[in-house]
């Protein structure tokens, strides 16, 4: 019974909740490590609630039920205004309004009385990575139950107080509060959808007079008393070792502190012109040994040489159901494709940047990452430090989109910092960010599959060299299904991405499900539709193809040069649809796209103004991988690694598009920062295809002229 | 090698003393802690360094501090006056034309700059006068409709598609 997942959840996670007083004249009951006076600057004195494992830690899995570690939630301070503590981070999708926006909810308070502390590992309980379009499905319905608990016990003791008037503000001064803190509230339910009246309602990102006036920090605004700016010495290509350098070199530099230990060179100067120089001159002395490195030419060869061996410590993952031989046997058209999908890089708006501060032993980074505790942890590690010892607090970052799960621009301030003995700021420059950040994985697929005479598809096997594992089953329905999925050696770094593998998964499936619907001379709508059962995703198609007004295939004239085409998809529990119409230039041969229609649907909209933005911005971004982004090297160097080179979508590449946005109020809320993107690329790719009868098997698309 | 440099920034008269090659971003930032204005790229590609240099839109990240000499400067932080937003910072909260946020200061002051010697454009005209501003979010849209209010609230209506 999917529309009921939500209460059930909630319930759930309910039961586990334990309220419990929290005086702050007294020290931490807890592992909550922050101070006093640091919780009273951020919150001002009041309750803190706590509330047990399952709630505070809802991304990180594991058997927390009954008797987790006690986390604060959420704060009544005594003027009744609401701060609500997470683990997760905002860098630009969207989760400080949102979170806000449930508290607000379920305190039934207006929005502009809550609050949101974020990423402070002092202050916040560890919500795991902001990663995996989990804020939504996780963290929403930790707060929302953490307040609705908050709200009941509230409540309750309003109901005790005399002349029922009791407001928030005068419960949080209240002296009876001791002894009522120590029941456990009943289970109180989640507002219902049909009651919200702050979910469901557009809503834009909250501190927007911080951004349009410049007064928002973001990390790399970051200043501290004394402080330095770094720079860090970096390999001339990939696979380069250190054999000797002389970091004495800058130390001559007026101001500058300069330190080698092991493979790390770098140096702090009172300001970034100053750092660089110093870094200039000790690159000047450093010798570097190099080794042969492959280029993205031989890319996919290099993948499918390298892929791992059954049995081997990183075998296969292979999946299988009935037999490739039958269903090729039952098959009218058999086809086989490969498709390959290169290296592409996030390239936020603000690259890695970290200000790091040790005061009397103890670390301070200011760092945009998507995995605060995850950079705690590295920055515990590398400095041979206790958790105690070690503050990572993200101001809201200058983007992410899974590039910033990491903390080496944390690593690198702290180490110049203890160096300089004062606090270090260190922002990465864009060539370094394009370079030595990670890349969204490359991926090699091979695919056959078979379509009986009715254009039913009866063998399936789809293999992925390198891609990932995301969005790998298909959702097509099928008897004799074998997917693989081989581990490679990467030439380059690589990592998360908005999307992740899904995208090339989805890519290659859509665009081959397409080679197939020709051969059976089926329109790709209706071949689409006659394979799926999943409604959520036939709704989508339908949603889509209906506002895009989409014919099938034969039933108009074509016009030479132009082709639509369709996909979709399901990933983390949601579904998108999308239409392309593209014309190809006269000259390149290259699509343009002239229409674009998606609909997405992620169970309840939550904030219908951010999830269009979320859907907008992934189709745009998308065209980026769609058609003009690949990072291109040669032997360990980037050769396109900057904003000049490496094409990004800007203004002009904003096509006319329309995003529809499917809501199911019966169903729980899914993430929407990911999925929408899945399905751009095959979109166009079929659009190409249709255009030109051949199909377009790599990302970017490119079309034969 | 230092040299003194005397500017107008936000109204205000300062004098600084540095390496002539200094990037202008880079003395806002770090000398006169003025942080409204971000590193994006450093060469003049993304446009999140974008100021306003005697009323033009520049990069600061790779104008020298000793172009700024003599001149007035605007960053984002100057943008308001006495506390009332400039109709372009109104109109980019208003429209929700914020998602990181980190483009927004170069997205106003490009569109400032735009509306005082265009103050009716097409949205052709705006497209052109910000495709050298790079949003990696691509809130793009809700920036478009941004820049049309505020070519509205500033009284020109807007003169629709061109």
């Amino acid at each position: 019974m999917p529309d009921k997942i939500d209460l059930l959840e909630t319930v759930e996670l309910l039961e586990t909740i334990a309220p419990e007083r929290y005086e702050l004249r007294e020290p931490p009951a807890y592992e909550f490590t922050l101070s006093r006076r640091e919780f009273v600057e951020v919150a001002g004195a009041g309750l803190l609630i706590t509330v047990t494992g399952s709630v505070a830690r809802a991304q990180r899995g594991g058997p927390s039920r009954g008797g987790g570690t006690l986390e604060s939630r959420l704060h009544i301070a005594e003027d009744g205004a609401v701060t609500i503590l997470t683990g997760k981070v905002e860098v630009g999708q969207g989760s400080r309004t949102e979170l806000a926006m449930a508290a607000a909810e379920e305190m039934r308070i207006p929005l502009d009385r809550v609050r949101v502390v974020m990423a402070d590992t002092d202050l916040v309980p560890n919500d795991g990575l902001t990663a995996g379009s989990r804020t939504t499905p996780s963290t929403v319905p930790a707060v929302r139950a953490a307040a609705a608990a908050a709200r009941e016990l509230l409540n309750a003791l309003r109901q005790g107080a005399k002349g029922n008037a009791a407001t928030y503000a005068d419960l949080a001064r209240s002296s009876e509060l001791a002894a009522a803190y120590k029941q456990t509230p009943g289970g109180a339910a989640a507002t219902p959808v049909n009651d919200w009246r702050v979910l469901g309602k557009p809503r834009y990102r909250l501190d927007g007079r911080e951004i349009v006036t410049g007064a928002h920090h973001f990390p790399s605004d970051v200043r501290r008393p004394g402080m330095l700016y770094g720079s860090v010495l970096r390999a001339p290509s990939y696979g380069a070792t250190l054999a000797g350098v002389d970091p004495g070199a800058a130390a001559k530099l007026p101001g500058v502190t300069a330190v080698r230990e092991g493979n790390f060179v770098g140096c702090a100067a009172p300001t970034s012109y100053g750092a660089r120089k110093g870094l200039e001159a000790i690159a000047a002395t450093a010798r570097w040994e190099t080794r042969p490195h492959p280029s993205s030419a031989t890319l996919f060869a290099h993948l499918k040489e390298t892929a791992s061996k059954p049995g081997g410590t990183r075998a296969p993952r292979v999946q299988s159901k009935g037999s490739l031989e039958e269903g090729l046997g039952q098959s009218q058209y058999r086809l086989r494709a490969e498709y390959h999908v290169p290296f592409i890089q996030h390239a936020p708006m603000e690259p890695r940047a970290a200000v790091a501060e040790w005061t009397d032993g103890r670390l301070t980074v200011w760092t945009g990452t998507q995995n605060p505790f995850g950079v705690r942890d590295q920055l515990v590690q590398a400095f041979h430090l206790t958790p105690e010892k070690v503050r990572v607090i993200v101001p809201d970052t200058g983007g992410g989109f899974g590039g910033k799960h990491t903390g080496e621009a944390a690593i690198e301030a702290a180490r110049l910092a203890k160096e300089a003995g004062r606090p270090v700021s260190l922002r990465w420059t864009r060539a370094e960010e394009f370079t030595w950040a990670y890349f969204r994985p490359a991926g090699l697929f091979e695919i056959e599959a078979g379509v009986d005479a009715k254009g039913l598809i009866r063998a399936w096997d789809f293999t992925n060299y390198n891609a990932g594992t995301a969005g790998l089953e298909s959702p097509y329905r099928g008897a004799n299904v074998r997917t693989r999925f081989y581990y490679c050696e990467s030439p380059l770094r690589e990592g998360s991405y908005r999307g992740i593998a899904a995208t090339a998964n989805n890519f290659a499936r859509e665009c081959f499900i397409d080679e197939l619907a020709r051969a059976a001379s089926a329109d790709p709508l209706e071949f689409r539709l006659a394979n799926l059962d999943d409604s959520r995703l036939r709704d989508v198609l339908l949603a889509a193809s209906k506002q895009f007004n989409w014919r099938p295939r034969g039933t108009t004239d074509r016009r030479p040069g132009v082709g639509r085409g369709i996909a979709c998809g399901t990933e983390k529990g949601s579904y998108v649809a999308a239409c392309a119409e593209v014309e190809l230039d006269g000259k390149t041969g290259q699509p343009r796209v002239r229409e674009f229609v998606m609909a997405f649907e992620c169970g309840a909209i939550l904030n219908p103004a951010n999830l269009r933005m979320q859907v907008e911005g992934s189709i745009i971004q998308g065209l980026g991988g769609a058609l003009t982004e690949a990072i291109d090297f040669d032997n360990g160097q980037l050769k396109n690694g900057s904003f000049a080179k490496y094409r990004v979508p800007r203004f002009r590449d904003v096509p006319p598009f329309e995003a529809v946005l499917v809501n199911r109020p019966d169903l729980a809320p899914a993430g929407a920062g990911e999925t929408p993107i899945i399905a751009v690329a095959p979109a166009i790719a079929n659009a190409a295809f249709d255009a030109t009868g051949e199909p377009s098997r790599s990302m970017p698309v490119r079309t034969k002229a | 090698m230092t040299t003194t440099f005397r500017f107008t920034v936000n109204g205000k008269a300062r004098t600084v003393k540095t390496e002539a090659d200094r990037p202008l971003l880079e003395v806002l930032r770090e000398d006169l802690g003025l942080t409204g204005a971000k590193y994006g790229c450093g060469e003049g590609q993304c446009r999140s360094c974008t100021v306003l240099l005697d009323g033009k839109p520049v990069t600061s990240c790779v104008a020298p501090i000793s172009a700024a000499a003599g001149k007035k400067v605007v960053t984002i932080e100057g943008l308001a006056k006495d506390g009332a937003l400039h109709p372009v910072q109104e109109a980019f909260a208003a429209e929700g034309a914020i998602q990181c946020g980190y483009c927004v200061p170069g997205m106003i002051l490009t569109t400032a700059a735009l509306l005082e010697r265009t103050p009716r454009p097409t949205d052709g005209q705006i497209v052109d006068a910000l495709n050298g501003n790079l949003c990696r979010c691509c809130g793009y849209p809700r920036i478009l409709a941004a820049v049309r209010r505020a070519a509205e609230m500033r009284g020109g209506a807007n003169a629709g598609q061109d």
